[in-house]
């Protein structure tokens, strides 16, 4: 053989173990970390997903906002406030995940704000009453934790430390969601039905947060075999409906789906069947929202770069002060007192 | 430093008094002083904290991935350096 072809042999050799040894260490529930050797695809796989988790975190501030300043009594403005801030921190836990693996801020959020990076579907749907934020609490974070809490065990040690401390904050939020439910189901008529007509409209869209069905779904066979993603689509929304259901009846609200049915012999909610032309229709753009989200956080960049530059100048000033006062002969430097 | 390319900075917080500080994540800082009011926002929302440090991320030097078990073996093949390696009598109690 030629060495070149020996070269080249060797090379692929050099590859597939490479290859099989990462194989092995996902096997074996080791973490992987930012300086490990991984498969391109394992990178490009985890930027996407965690760059998309971020941006939804940062878009999911917006619905929420919305009622800050229309909120019934100072407890719930100042809990609505900390629940917002704690998503905007979300965000910045995931983008510093994110980055470990090799891209950078910039190239993520230019990502984001011209469109090729998507975002969860559920925050493309609008907030049209003050039920709607127990509404959100309640079923969209329910959900959210749902799908997260599996993600701390994530083979990527950074993604699985960022879930680790953001399901410790998320809990309060699904709590704080679910007090103001229960305090409107229980309040006026008027209330009740407030609850209610907030159900109605987002029980179909948080249950499309968990994706598509299996069988449609394109990115979970590596994801899976990679322990980046832990359970199914269908698997997580199942689980979700088996602990909404019982919720929902303690509230005396009645859930939007004629289907829904207990089995027995399962232990399980059957649910009916999902829109899943309105999910692809949001997903590509067209939802309630999309076009407003996407301009406010347009213009929340563009009129915030003020701001950035202004702690760029205002550091350099710093160094500037700085490097003056050490450049200054010690006794100018005690006259300077 | 252009208006975007601020340095990136690792966070430590110690929790309570005696402590240590351990390694929460990271951060994009313009100096040190805006990273410490960073951290506090992004880090430590819940009083977490009785203190703050900030690095430079460039100025951690890190071990070599690939180096581990080699690294780790001296250590690896001392088992008489643990407790459970020695054998005190059960009469004499508690050591």
């Amino acid at each position: 053989m030629s060495i070149k072809a020996l070269d080249s042999r060797n090379a692929a050799t050099i590859a597939a173990d490479r290859e099989a040894r990462f194989e092995a260490r996902i096997g074996a529930e080791e973490k992987i970390e930012p300086n490990d050797w991984m498969p391109e695809r394992y990178r490009r796989t985890l930027i996407r997903q965690i760059s998309q988790h971020a941006h939804s975190e940062i878009v999911g501030m917006l619905p929420e906002g919305n009622w800050i300043t229309r909120a019934p009594s100072l407890k719930r403005k100042a809990a609505l406030l900390a629940k917002v801030q704690d998503e905007g921190g979300h965000g910045l836990y995931l983008y510093a995940a994110a980055e470990t693996l090799g891209v950078s801020r910039d190239a993520l959020i230019d990502q984001f704000l011209t469109g090729t990076a998507k975002y969860a579907s559920i925050f493309n749907y609008p907030t049209l009453t003050w039920a709607d934020i127990g509404a959100i609490g309640w079923l969209v974070d329910g959900a959210a934790i749902m799908n997260q809490v599996p993600l701390c065990r994530c083979s990527y040690g950074p993604y699985a430390r960022a879930m680790l401390r953001i399901c410790k904050e998320e809990s309060f939020h699904q709590r704080q969601g679910y007090e103001i439910m229960v305090v409107l189901a229980r309040g006026t008529p008027g209330q009740r039905a407030m609850a209610q007509d907030a159900l109605n409209r987002w029980w179909w869209p948080v249950l499309m947060m968990f994706g598509p069905p299996d069988q449609e779904s394109q990115h979970s066979d590596a994801s899976m075999a990679w322990k980046i993603k832990r359970f199914t689509n269908d698997e997580l929304r199942q689980k979700f409906v088996d602990a909404t259901v019982p919720q929902a009846h303690y509230l005396n609200l009645t859930i939007p789906d004629r289907s829904l049915k207990f089995n027995a012999a399962t232990g399980r909610w059957e649910f009916g069947q999902i829109n899943w032309d309105e999910f692809k229709r949001v997903i590509a753009g067209f939802g309630p929202c999309n076009a407003e989200r996407m301009r406010v956080r347009r213009a929340a960049h563009a009129e915030g770069a003020w701001v950035r530059e202004a702690a760029a100048a205002f550091a350099r000033k710093r160094r500037a002060a700085a490097a003056a006062v050490e450049a200054t002969p010690p006794r100018a430097q005690a006259a300077l007192g | 430093m252009t208006e975007t390319s601020w340095p990136l900075w690792e966070v430590f917080i110690r929790t309570r008094n005696g402590g240590s500080h351990r390694h929460v994540g990271s951060l994009h800082a313009v100096d040190a002083t805006m990273a410490l009011h960073h951290a506090r926002d992004a880090y430590a929302r819940r009083g977490e904290g009785v203190s703050i440090w900030v690095v430079p991320s460039a100025a951690i030097t890190a071990s070599d991935p690939g180096d581990r078990d080699l690294l780790f073996e001296p250590a690896a093949s001392k088992i008489y350096r643990h407790p459970t390696f020695y054998e005190v009598p059960d009469d004499v109690g508690h050591m």
